[in-house]
């Protein structure tokens, strides 16, 4: 794996280099990770006169999970927030399935099969955990709507074949229980789950997740891990996750990018990033 | 006087049931109007936290295109139908100009918003309508008019055709309303985006086109509303008064709540009748519908501030 950490900007070597090792690599656990799915190139952000994100590029492969650490405030939400669409770059060029995406707005992102959480869990509080994974399987529904009001051909087949991804996704993560409880009556726990299985039910191909262990205690820690395990394990799903808990990530994820100060300071699996001088010292501080 | 106000009604009342029914029919009748206004503001409000001040309006424009095409020339049935093309063309209208600018800004802003567009309906209305007062064409859509008479115990029981008529065509809408709203996926869609706009935009929601719709169908809901009360009492801007009577009902019923909207307009509706033919006519000298509803509703908010069915508010400190 390449060090990453001066690597700013692409030459067009570099790039072909990039293509060439797009077959992909076998992770530690000997698991197959496959070509590149997306692909952020020289991304800068700026919320006026503040560079929330400056001039990053990483990309992110087709079954792996790939984690985004730094400290607070180091940029890695607005990162997020530009992968689904939430921002929009200031620079830079987004390459997603090999092809460049234009800009666009979050529910067109979504409808490209990209499903996310949030770290403030945003849940249909009214609705039940069955309607609101429901509303995950939106981006694959398209009855006219004469059907819908009618209730009755296309509408009522897609929302029965729906209704069966949904209850496995359901069963998946272990919610049966709760399924018809408004999700404004449940703890902070599941309502994350409830939120992991709303973006899981829109079988994405990349699932992003932002700091899906946080404010968890360590027993709800260790169960929100082994369903992100689970879910990359079981459906092949590429996950995309946020959080600054360094131990978790180290855990979970196949590749790590570090940011500091809206900076990349490193990239690579986990042990190469963990003895990387730079991510020392932005975790644990420099003597000056 | 305690007689007056504790026993002779009641004993009014037994003794004469047929005419208790009547009343209770002619409250029922304004409720089921009362109520399909409400479901107007509950449906917008749901799906945006609006509150949408220009129901009312929406219920007189409807009902003034209707009558104003028709006048035209133009047969009753495709009026209906080209009615509905103005009030679709509004809601593109609306959700484009006005509320599309004013994503993000506070409920209050939205709000004056809608005053606006109520300001702005009127005008436009009386510019291409006229301001004078318009007949229904109730005939002319195959409403009936006649009268069913019934005589239950002996005595008499008058119901028009076209109030029978309104019950069960605003019966059928909620039903309708009720399945789209809870089976489908725009349905879903609609209740989604009403709890969470962020979420919504993550699973793949798109705000412009709920917003369309939620509009389309008040506009919808707007104009069966209009023809129901123009047969009864013929179109004209004074219509916009009874949105008025739509607060208490939401007041009773809770702003977020179908069946509050529909239970509340039905109570309304009947209450006020029974205690104008009852207590206010023989006690206080009549026209107490005016502002019983208004009184009632104050009465429930002093216990539920969150209405009958209400979601309640808990914040957590």
């Amino acid at each position: 794996m390449m060090d990453g950490t001066e690597q700013t900007h692409w030459t067009n070597d570099e790039r072909q280099a990039a293509v060439k090792d797009s077959e992909g690599y076998v992770t530690a656990d000997g698991r197959q990770i496959g070509g590149v799915l997306m692909e952020l190139r020289n991304i800068t952000l700026r919320f006026g006169g503040v560079v929330a994100i400056k001039d990053i590029s990483f990309d992110i492969r087709e079954g792996e999970i790939r984690a985004i650490i730094g400290p607070n405030g180091a940029g890695k939400s607005s990162m997020l927030n530009i992968i689904s669409g939430f921002y929009t770059p200031s620079e830079g060029e987004l390459w997603y399935k090999g092809a460049k995406r234009p800009p666009m707005k979050p529910y067109e992102v979504a409808r490209m099969g990209v499903a996310r959480t949030f770290q403030n869990i945003a849940l249909f509080e009214g609705m039940s955990v069955l309607d609101n994974v429901m509303t995950g399987r939106l981006t694959h529904m398209n009855a006219g709507i004469a059907s819908q009001a009618l209730w009755w051909g296309k509408a009522r087949d897609e929302e029965i074949a729906n209704r069966e991804v949904v209850e496995k996704v359901i069963d998946f993560l272990e919610i049966q229980s709760i399924r018809k409880t408004p999700v404004g009556r449940l703890p902070y726990g599941l309502k994350k789950r409830v939120e992991l299985a709303r973006a899981l039910a829109a079988e994405p191909s990349i699932l992003l997740l932002d700091e899906p262990m946080a404010g968890m205690n360590v027993e709800e820690k260790e169960d929100m891990s082994r369903f992100i395990l689970d879910v990359n394990d079981e459906f092949g799903t590429t996950i995309c996750l946020i959080e600054h808990d360094m131990g978790v990530v180290m855990d979970l994820s196949d590749r790590v990018v570090v940011m500091d100060y809206g900076k990349k300071i490193g990239d690579g699996p986990p042990d190469e990033v963990r003895a990387n001088q730079d991510v020392i010292d932005a975790y644990l501080g420099v003597a000056h | 006087m305690l007689n007056d106000i504790f026993i002779k009604p009641f004993v009014d009342m037994f003794t004469a049931p047929d005419f208790l029914l009547q009343v209770l029919w002619e409250g029922l009748v304004s409720g089921i109007l009362y109520a399909l206004i409400a479901l107007g503001f509950v449906l917008i409000f749901r799906s945006s936290r609006i509150f949408n001040f220009a129901q009312g309006i929406m219920v007189v424009f409807a009902a003034l295109t209707l009558v104003g095409l028709h006048a035209m020339g133009v047969p009753a049935w495709i009026c209906v139908l080209l009615t509905l093309a103005v009030m679709f063309g509004l809601a593109v209208t609306i959700e484009r100009v006005v509320l599309r600018p004013l994503v993000g800004q506070p409920d209050i802003i939205l709000f004056m918003a809608t005053i606006g567009i109520t300001l702005f309906l009127i005008g436009l209305g009386e510019i291409i309508f006229g301001g004078e007062n318009k007949v229904m064409i109730t005939e002319e859509l195959g409403i009936p008019t006649d009268s069913v008479v019934l005589e239950p115990w002996g005595g008499l029981l008058i119901l028009e055709q076209k109030d029978i008529t309104a019950v069960i065509v605003a019966a059928l809408l909620v039903v309708a309303l009720l399945a789209f709203l809870n089976k489908t996926r725009m349905g879903r869609a609609i209740r989604a985006l009403g709890d969470d706009h962020q979420a919504a935009l993550s699973v793949g929601i798109s705000l412009q086109q709920i917003w369309v719709l939620v509009w389309f169908i008040a506009g919808i809901i707007a104009l069966v509303t209009g023809i129901a009360w123009g047969a009864r009492a013929g179109v004209s801007f004074a219509l916009e008064v009874i949105a008025y009577k739509a607060l208490p009902v939401l007041m009773l019923g809770g702003l977020e709540s179908i069946t509050g909207a529909i239970v509340g307009g039905l109570m309304i509706g009947m209450l006020e009748k029974l205690f104008e033919i009852y207590w206010g006519q023989p006690l206080l000298g009549g026209n107490t519908e005016t502002w019983f509803a208004f009184v009632l509703a104050l009465i429930v908010l002093l216990f539920r501030p969150q209405g009958l069915f209400g979601e309640r508010i808990i914040e957590r400190v």
